[in-house]
């Protein structure tokens, strides 16, 4: 196979513009397939102009996507459930959407999705009876319902509370190590991004630019205070400050 | 007792299950529904207080002697009695509910399209927007002569009244149900893979459900309200009850005025509370919109 169809979404000297406004700048970015990327910048540097660009929902101003998985599941910071429909429906909905036709393989599948991301339980359950947690991973059983090998998500967690948060990461590696999806998880936390990543790619801010990587080798389940998880969240604390300071002095 | 026991001091000793993470209280309880007795009684009080509140203010002000020529309560209840002894009560009831139910049917069939039509392409919005929305200002009573003197004192010219009257109104309404609809609903629908009539029907529909329904309702009132001024003004071959009103009107009876007029706000009352309102409720309800 030609190294231009592995990757699940690629981006080529992707640029953005809005009006006069420069966001992306020349971004060179590979997702492998099952490789769990990390996205991290401060506020407002392109992240999720970047996502939407992998997403499809916006086309670059000069630049290439292409993408090798389809048509790619979204997560977002808000739960965005439909809330005139059950937990178990909201998974159905995409299950359906996906093009399983038949009603009763439909039903059986969202259980098994609820079940993955531990809400057996809520099936029934209208959308707004659910905690915060809770909903944001009936948001992933429905991502996931859509069956895409890429799954896109925009900083998902930001809104929860640290212990919540500390459950949702649990669960959804757990859903990443048996799916195996390639995802690119886009956050502004480093200690989540050096939690879940196999790689954490810095953008730079105005113009939003690709400023550094790393690969964390280590396995899963990582443990909140490991010491070489730390030494890296502060070295990439370290680059993301210089540059916030950078731009400060600017 | 060795120093470095670290056994709890206070609280239980089975740590709470975070499980599903430390917001699992924050998900709200439902409240406990009580029987349907009680809440048929509660259901039924304020209508009843409000009906017994406006009765007697009604009977005082009637005793009161400062008002002449004011029918007792009793009196309007004695002419809506005689109307139905002389076989007009009902046959105007029919007729005014036939007209008003037909012509809010064919509202709904042209506005609704028209409506969906203005949402989705640019250039209609452009166009018929402030059409439409001058329309929705023009007063019943200003078409009524215009409908006339196009269709003659005929079925025709109280439907078309009806129609000009309730379309304008259905239309806008619609067209504001779907804008109101949030972006990330939208965008959560397209990453699905809901575009096109999928967008409608899985999202945009469902979505702005309540504010279809308040644009139907508001819809309904539009055409009631233009259907009784189409009764009122022209004489077609089978009255309604706006003719009562009429021909109470002419006769000088303030009884037969106010019988009339109680039979159309009765009507109005019923209809919402025994069609929209419970369409409502059981939308919102749903959504955790309605406690």
């Amino acid at each position: 196979m030609s190294p231009a169809t592995t990757a699940a979404v690629r981006l080529t000297g992707a640029t953005k513009t809005f009006g006069d406004a420069l966001v992306l700048d020349g971004i060179d970015l590979e997702v492998a397939p099952g490789e769990f990327l990390c996205l991290l910048g401060a506020s407002g540097c392109g992240k999720s102009t970047l996502l939407n660009l992998l997403a499809g929902l916006d086309r670059p101003s000069s630049g290439q996507v292409s993408s090798g998985a389809g048509r790619p599941a979204l997560m977002f910071q808000d739960h965005a459930l439909f809330p005139w429909l059950t937990a178990g429906r909201n998974v159905e909905l995409a299950l359906q959407l996906a093009g399983t036709a038949d009603r009763a393989e439909r039903r059986a599948e969202a259980a098994r999705l609820l079940g993955l991301v531990r809400l057996g339980d809520a099936y029934g359950k209208r959308v707004h009876t659910l905690s915060g947690g809770m909903r944001q991973r009936v948001a992933l059983a429905r991502a996931l319902a859509q069956g895409s090998d890429l799954l896109l998500m925009d900083e998902p967690f930001a809104a929860l509370d640290a212990l919540t948060r500390d459950v949702l990461h649990e669960v959804l590696i757990g859903v990443w190590e048996r799916r195996r999806p390639s995802v690119v998880f886009v956050t502004h936390d480093i200690r989540e991004a050096v939690r879940l990543g196999t790689r954490v790619v810095l953008l730079s801010s105005r113009p939003g630019r690709i400023a550094r990587e790393w690969r964390v080798g280590i396995p899963h389940p990582r443990r909140a205070e490991d010491a070489t998880l730390l030494g890296l969240a502060r070295e990439i604390s370290r680059d993301l400050r210089e540059e916030v300071c950078r731009h400060a002095r600017d | 007792m060795p120093v470095t026991d670290l056994s709890p001091v206070r609280g239980e000793d089975v740590p709470p299950d975070f499980s599903s993470g430390a917001d699992v209280l924050d998900s709200p309880t439902a409240p406990a529904v009580p029987t349907l007795f009680r809440r048929s009684v509660k259901r039924a009080t304020a209508p009843v207080l409000a009906a017994v509140f406006v009765l007697s203010v009604w009977q005082l002000a009637a005793l009161s002697g400062l008002f002449p020529r004011l029918p007792s309560p009793v009196a309007v209840l004695d002419e809506l009695a005689k109307l139905l002894r002389d076989g007009i009560l009902l046959p105007a009831l029919g007729q005014s509910l036939g007209r008003a139910v037909t012509g809010f049917a064919a509202a709904v069939l042209l506005g609704v399209p028209l409506g969906l039509l203005v949402y989705r392409y640019g250039a209609v919005r452009t166009v018929l927007t402030p059409v439409l929305a001058a329309f929705q200002s023009l007063p019943a009573a200003a078409l009524v002569p215009l409908a006339v003197v196009a269709f003659g004192e005929s079925e025709r010219s109280v439907y078309s009244v009806v129609l000009l009257g309730a379309v304008p109104s259905l239309s806008m309404g619609v067209v504001g149900a779907l804008d109101q609809v949030p972006v990330l609903l939208r965008r959560a629908g397209r990453a699905m893979g809901a575009t096109g009539l999928r967008a409608y029907r899985h999202v945009l529909v469902p979505a702005a459900l309540p504010g279809l329904i308040a644009t139907l309702r508001q819809g309904w009132t539009f055409g009631w309200r233009a259907l009784m001024t189409a009764e009122l003004i022209t004489s077609t071959p089978l009255p309604g009850v706006g003719r009562i009103l009429d021909t109470g009107k002419q006769e000088d009876s303030f009884a037969l005025v106010m019988a009339s007029v109680a039979l159309i706000l009765a009507i109005g009352v019923l209809v919402e509370a025994m069609v929209f309102r419970p369409v409502e409720k059981r939308v919102l309800y749903h959504r955790g919109l309605l406690v």
